[in-house]
């Protein structure tokens, strides 16, 4: 199953979806392909002024151009989702989107598509980090169908 | 090469982190992102006091607090933020002011669309690498000698001649032949004082034409407009010290600029629409069949509320003015509907982008329509305007002022183009 991680660049829950199976829709993704493409140069990400336009679709002009331009690479995960995981309080260096708003817009369509959702907050003990990876690990089973292997 | 340090949010996504390294190239100038560890951006921004949401705001306030504390080193600072965001907004003028509360580095705010391209971030990193390069320059605040400062205008080509700190002749000339109007200023402004053009110990241009004339007439300072302008309308004010905005509403353009201590620190520069620019009132008074200068008398003897003019295009602009006219209202109401109208456009295009602060010195041609003046200040809730003494020679009186201080020294402007 394709599932949809928010931070969308957060490198553990990739990893922790990859191992059961499945496949994480990570925006390091959308950023090789643009940064590998020959024909742009615009660094450091190569995105350019068609970026923030090509967010229109998510969001209205009015909508600042940084949180549009982030939606041109996130938006496209979103449709292709078939799960999501949300970990919400995630420090730095756990995953980051830089933009509040584009947070809030990104959880929101996730939210709002009919998809199989665990929403977890960031664990700050060593009990409620097990318990976090027994949530994902059980969450990714169940999108195996893999319930009663437990 | 003068490092400008980069305090942003936004810009990689955007897509304008390339035209904003390409504008600072432009100008001899490189961006730097100042070194922020991970683990400092918390403490940094807590320290600070404003909460954001946005992490990139948080890592813009640590780089800003780093710049502070000295943990890196710049000669300027860029702060570009997204346009239409409340949140940014309030970082980025938080933000300029702790630069400038703590440091002496120049900075210059702006919030962009994914529309922004180099060639309009040029003046702005001309005039940030100006204040770097020419920072003894523009810390002067006294002219001295005799000097010749020549504004190059898209409208109208000012002169101003000023010996030992006082303006003695001034010419205005409306620009045609660009070489040809500035001789005829010169002329004007020469007339009457005693001196011939020999006797000048130097010259400053600047303007749209001050790289053509500054070459002809060896011009020892040919400078951008924006630091040039406001460094004219703090001297004629006597406001050098502290903070003012001063708002040029122009022919074709429109500038606001901030001044902290008579140097240029943010600034915005309009021109969408001739509806918000002096283009319009000079229609105007031709429709009212008034000369421009009777504009300003006029619209103070109206109400702009008995007088329906609010479109922003100036064809539509004279559309109104016309059916306003034909439904009775009267001259006076309409010039003061006039000045209204651009006042109110001046203030929702431009003067919202920028943090105003008193006093607001109001320069250039349109500064003489006193309707105009009124309008602005009532719009902005009744603050302080000053309107100076040949407050439409501003970009010449700041060039003769600046230039005198390079008189005596081997800066040759001219030689550089």
């Amino acid at each position: 199953m394709q599932v949809a991680i928010f931070p969308p660049n957060s490198m553990i829950l990739a990893d922790m979806i990859q191992r059961k199976g499945h496949t994480p829709l990570v925006v390091q993704h959308q950023m090789k392909n643009k940064v590998t493409s020959a024909e742009i140069d615009a660094p450091p990400f190569n995105i350019t002024e068609e970026g923030p336009i090509e967010g229109l679709k998510y969001a209205a002009i009015e909508v600042p151009s940084g949180v549009r331009g982030r939606m041109s690479l996130f938006g496209p995960l979103i449709e292709a989702a078939e799960a999501a995981i949300i970990m919400e309080n995630a420090p730095y260096g756990f995953g980051c989107v830089g933009c509040h708003r584009s947070s809030e817009l990104t959880v929101f369509s996730l939210r709002r598509k009919d998809i199989p959702i665990l929403e977890l907050e960031y664990p700050t003990s060593r009990d409620e980090t097990i318990e976090m990876v027994y949530k994902i690990n059980t969450f990714l089973d169940k999108l195996n169908g893999d319930e009663d292997d437990d | 090469m003068i490092k400008i340090a980069q305090l942003s949010c936004g810009t990689e996504y955007s897509g304008i982190q390339k035209e904003i390294n390409k504008a600072a190239e432009t100008f001899g100038a490189e961006m730097v992102l100042p070194d922020v560890n991970l683990d400092e951006i918390d403490e940094a921004y807590e320290k600070f006091g404003l909460g954001c949401a946005s992490s990139s705001l948080k890592l813009m306030i640590a780089r800003a607090m780093s710049l502070v504390e000295g943990k890196n080193e710049a000669d300027a600072v860029f702060i570009c933020t997204c346009f239409r965001c409340a949140e940014a907004a309030i970082a980025r003028n938080e933000v300029r002011r702790l630069i400038q509360n703590n440091t002496d580095l120049p900075v210059v705010t702006y919030s962009f669309t994914e529309k922004t391209k180099a060639s309009e971030l040029y003046i702005r990193m001309e005039a940030l690498t100006t204040v770097v390069a020419r920072k003894s320059i523009l810390a002067r605040e006294k002219q001295e000698g005799l000097t010749l400062g020549i504004d190059s205008g898209s409208t109208t080509t000012k002169v101003a001649l000023m010996e030992n700190n006082e303006v003695i002749g001034t010419g205005w000339v409306p620009t045609g032949d660009i070489l040809g109007c500035a001789r005829d200023g010169i002329n004007q402004a020469l007339e009457g004082t005693g001196y011939k053009y020999e006797d000048i110990e130097a010259v400053g241009t600047t303007g749209y034409g001050r790289i053509t004339i500054g070459k002809e007439l060896h011009a020892k300072l040919i400078q951008e407009e924006l630091s040039v302008n406001s460094k004219g309308a703090v001297f004629l004010a006597d406001a050098q010290k502290g903070e003012a905005t001063v708002l040029d509403i122009g022919g074709m353009d429109n500038k606001v600029i901030t001044v902290n201590n008579g140097i240029p620190d943010n600034f915005t520069m309009g021109g969408i629409c001739a509806g918000a620019s002096g283009r319009f009132l000079d229609m105007t008074s031709g429709r009212l069949g008034c000369d421009i200068t009777e504009l300003g008398p006029l619209a103070r003897q109206g109400n702009y509320k008995n007088a329906t003019l609010n479109s922003y295009c100036i064809v539509f602009g004279i559309q109104d003015l016309v059916t306003s006219l034909a439904g009775g209202a009267k001259r006076s109401d309409v010039a003061s509907a006039a000045c209204y109208s651009v006042a109110e456009q001046v203030y929702e295009q431009q003067l919202q982008e920028i943090d105003v602060r008193e006093p607001l010195i109001q320069v250039g041609g349109t500064s003489l329509i006193g309707g105009l003046v009124d309008a602005v200040q009532d719009i902005l809730g009744g603050i302080d305007i000053i309107v100076p003494e040949y407050s439409q020679f501003i970009g010449a009186v700041g060039a003769a002022l600046l230039v005198s201080g390079l008189k005596d020294t081997d800066v040759d402007d001219s030689l550089k183009f």
